[in-house]
């Protein structure tokens, strides 16, 4: 038997010994804790990448082309990561959003035409958001008059109550409905090897004679690389660096914390693409194997979840559709005012009253409130046409950003020893020449086309 | 009638002999001779050298066009001067502090004074305008001033007086030339200066923090986003760091010095006179999840047998920070802790009645060990202001106050 003296002794002998284990990992807590405050908002903007207009783009371009667009992943990984980790060091070297940026180092004018084309485009956005909800919603049933309308309602309350942090997290955990693509992908049993040897430009993979039997070359017409153009500006939308240069300002990351933020920014940048990877590589070992080439509702496009869910896959993916839309419906109208707002000089925020700041409140309601009855009023048949046109219309406002980001993020007087390295700024200036380059094909391609004669 | 900045940008020069000199394409103040006087004129003339015109070189202005009192021939060339203030690109678009209205604002236009002096005119800096009428000046700057005019009557009005504007300047040579001082700011409640420097590039925050003097910053630093302070502590020069954080309450320079790299708080302890070093690195000690890490070493004491004007008389002999004085903790014979009293009952007592007599009741304390929720339970429970940290021995050792607990409950 223990006396209580002992016991005692016992006793403080433990707790000195865990108080001393605390004072040790006391450094590794704070790492910990430090990683995890900055991680986050790379994660956040790659996922929300995958919105209505990208999945719509992502499972059409599948559906149409098969395998023939997967060349153009490994580009758009790097320019992912090449202009979103400039505004995110942007954001950390300067403690500055990047349409303070823009305005300060490129005066009024310049600004306000580029805040009116962010706006317009973004508008386009949210109206793609809004589709994507009556899309979803149309698998249960439910009328686009009802549910939009709903959808807005939600969406601007949840905003303007201050939940939408809360409801974030709800939002972004869903999320992992996209891995049923991945599933999906491997149920199908695509030919995976083939899949992989589209990775590289098919033009350049058939100059070896032995595969061209195997790999395709798709048509170099209007529709393809409007389709492209759609896929870059889905996945490198030009909002995405706005919001993630102010996520990383609001989360006080400085020049120390910013190598987390780097890590995070590629981590989503990658993790995206691998899903987009998959998404492609369903839709077209489900729908294009199957001669379907043309997505025209949700349940066509949920086809592609059939080998993972069965009779299920249309409510599978209408939940992920509605989830996405909703998402990026709640982040995108508010991240616009903000960007708007602050590049005018205009008093921003959620934490100011509506009095205090009218034009912030008004654009954030214009915007939620334009979009879903444009959705309510336009017909069902332009549907298709807002959901791609609005992602290429991204790709369009992007070659201005890129000009832009690059201009500043090379300003050695804002940017200090932060500026982008020589190998760095190749690798921009090639994609942003590349971009040029899509942009030019796409506009002459469709002309030609536009004035092709009829029969032809 | 007064003039707008983006009026005279462009403007068209001509010499006392009728002759086209060239645009404006800047103007300047210069500081360090007057205030808010338009000092100079850039004059640019296609690929010939920039000319300046000097304020006393001017004859008329008017939207649009300006008329000088002497001859081209006289008119200087143009050389960059550090001293002066570019009104175009050294305030136009950018951000600065609007002290009335205690808020960051950017400027979209300058409007600007004329006054007629012994045969020439002088532009004074009237006000800035941060509105919607200086945002469409500026979009559609280049068309008919008279035109710009008419349409800008309708929108709302937005400026600020030239006086209360507190210009941001990241460059310290740069901003002892140009004659910026925060004086200003310094009258400002510190939660006011840290919530507008939050909106402020680090660069910006930097040069603000390292021209303050060290009260107000430490004051500031107490404010800001700790996230935001330690960036701010890294960058400072580590003697002037040090000067900031020996102003700071021990508990807030601990908490400060806890989130820095293990050599830089070494460095600054260093720096620091013994005794204030002394106390925070016995504060550092204490995890900040307990009452020692969130107590303040800092706190007023008497003996519990002392009368009530013997105590006032020795308060008015200190430098005590009185808007944060509201207890007063006694001591026994033993220096251990016997109670505590509040300031309401000093001032209501009779001269002559005891401290002892004053104690708050029940008689609360706790010792650095205790979990913060234990302390935050206390405060809610007797609806404290106060509590006092006694060690083994039971005598005090700091004390935690009601601001504490509030800013822990809201991290």
């Amino acid at each position: 038997m223990w006396d209580k003296a002992q016991l005692e002794a016992r006793w403080t002998g433990w707790s000195e010994r865990l108080d001393r284990f605390k004072k040790a990992i006391r450094p590794f807590q704070r790492r910990i804790l430090l990683f995890l405050s900055v991680v986050g908002p790379g994660l956040i903007v790659s996922n929300v990448d995958n919105d209505a207009g990208g999945i719509y783009t992502y499972a059409q371009s599948g559906a149409q082309y098969g395998y023939m667009v997967l060349w153009s992943l490994i580009p758009m990984t790097i320019l992912l990561y090449v202009s979103l980790e400039m505004c995110s060091r942007m954001g950390a070297v300067t403690g500055k959003g990047l349409s303070d940026l823009i305005r300060e180092e490129f005066g009024f004018r310049v600004t306000f035409f580029l805040m009116a084309l962010v706006l317009i485009i973004n508008l386009g956005n949210v109206m793609a958001e809004f589709t994507g909800v009556a899309y979803a919603m149309d698998v249960f049933g439910v009328s686009k008059f009802i549910s939009v309308p709903l959808a807005a309602l939600l969406v601007w309350v949840l905003v303007v109550k201050g939940t939408a942090a809360r409801v974030e997290k709800i939002f972004l955990t869903v999320c992992v409905v996209y891995l049923s693509y991945v599933v999906s992908a491997v149920l199908a049993k695509p030919e995976w090897l083939i899949a992989a040897l589209y990775l590289l430009p098919p033009q350049l993979v058939r100059l070896i004679p032995e595969m061209k039997p195997i790999i395709h070359a798709p048509p170099l017409n209007a529709a393809y690389f409007l389709i492209l153009a759609g896929l870059v500006g889905t996945t490198i939308a030009p909002w995405q660096h706005f919001y993630l240069q102010a996520a990383v300002v609001e989360k006080k990351v400085g020049p120390r914390q910013y190598p987390h933020t780097r890590n995070d920014v590629a981590v989503g940048s990658i993790s995206c693409m691998v899903i987009v990877f998959f998404i492609i590589v369903c839709t077209a070992a489900t729908l294009y194997a199957a001669g379907i080439h043309d997505i025209d509702n949700a349940k066509t496009a949920a086809v592609a979840l059939k080998p993972l869910a069965g009779k299920w896959a249309s409510a599978l993916f209408a939940v992920g559709l509605l989830n996405a839309s909703l998402f990026a419906a709640s982040i995108l109208p508010l991240s616009t005012s903000y960007v708007v707002c602050e590049a005018m000089g205009f008093e921003s925020g959620i934490d100011r009253k509506p009095r205090e700041a009218k034009i912030f409140y008004a654009l954030y309601t214009a915007l939620i409130v334009i979009g879903a009855a444009l959705i309510l009023v336009l017909p069902s048949s332009w549907q298709n046409g807002i959901l791609l046109l609005s992602q290429v219309g991204n790709e369009f406002l992007l070659l201005p950003i890129m000009v832009v980001i690059l201009l500043l993020v090379n300003r050695r007087d804002l940017m200090g020893e932060y500026v982008n390295s020589k190998g760095f700024n190749w690798v921009a200036w090639i994609s942003t020449a590349v971009l040029i380059g899509l942009t030019c094909l796409l506009l002459y391609t469709g002309i030609a086309s536009a004035f092709k004669p009829a029969g032809q | 009638m007064d003039l707008y900045a983006t009026e005279l940008m462009g403007a068209e020069a001509w010499d006392s002999q009728g002759h086209f000199v060239g645009r404006v394409r800047e103007f300047f103040v210069e500081p360090a001779a007057a205030p808010n006087r338009v000092s100079h004129f850039l004059l640019s003339r296609g690929r010939f050298q920039p000319l300046v015109a000097r304020h006393d070189q001017v004859a008329s202005v008017e939207p649009g066009i300006i008329r000088l009192s002497v001859s081209e021939r006289l008119l200087e060339a143009y050389q960059p001067n550090e001293g002066w203030l570019a009104v175009q690109k050294d305030l136009m678009d950018q951000q600065i502090i609007d002290t009335s209205g205690r808020k960051v604002v950017r400027v979209n236009d300058v409007e600007l004074s004329p006054i007629k002096s012994n045969g020439h005119v002088e532009l004074r800096l009237v006000q800035v305008d941060v509105g919607l009428q200086g945002a469409v000046r500026r979009l559609l700057q280049g068309l008919p001033s008279a035109l710009i005019r008419k349409l800008q009557l309708s929108l709302p009005q937005a400026s600020i007086r030239w006086e209360f504007v507190n210009l941001i300047e990241s460059d310290p040579l740069r901003r002892v030339k140009l004659r910026i001082t925060h004086e200003k700011l310094e009258d400002l409640h510190p939660a006011d200066l840290a919530e507008m420097m939050e909106q402020l590039s680090a660069a910006e925050r930097q040069s603000i923090i390292a021209s303050l003097d060290e009260e107000t910053a430490a004051a500031v630093l107490a404010e800001l986003d700790h996230r935001l302070t330690t960036q701010i502590v890294e960058n400072l020069d580590p003697e002037k760091a040090a000067d900031i954080l020996e102003e700071m309450a021990p508990d807030a320079a601990a908490d400060l010095l806890a989130e820095l790299p293990k050599e830089t708080s070494d460095e600054l302890l260093e720096e620091m006179p013994g005794q204030e070093a002394e106390e925070v690195r016995e504060l550092l000690e204490f995890d900040p999840g307990t009452a020692g890490g969130m107590m303040n070493p800092e706190f007023v004491f008497v003996g519990e047998k002392s009368k009530r004007d013997e105590v006032l008389a020795w308060i008015r002999k200190q430098d005590l920070n009185l808007d944060q004085l509201d207890t007063i903790v006694l001591l026994d014979e033993l220096a251990q802790y016997s109670g505590s009293v509040s300031v309401a009952r000093l001032v209501l007592a009779d001269p002559e009645q005891l401290m002892r007599e004053l104690r708050t009741e029940p008689l609360l304390s706790v010792d650095p060990q205790a979990r913060d929720k234990e302390v935050f339970e206390l405060f809610d429970k007797y609806n404290l202001r106060s509590l006092t940290v006694v060690d083994q021995e039971n005598r005090p050792v700091g004390t935690v106050t009601v601001d504490d607990v509030v800013s822990r409950l809201l991290k």
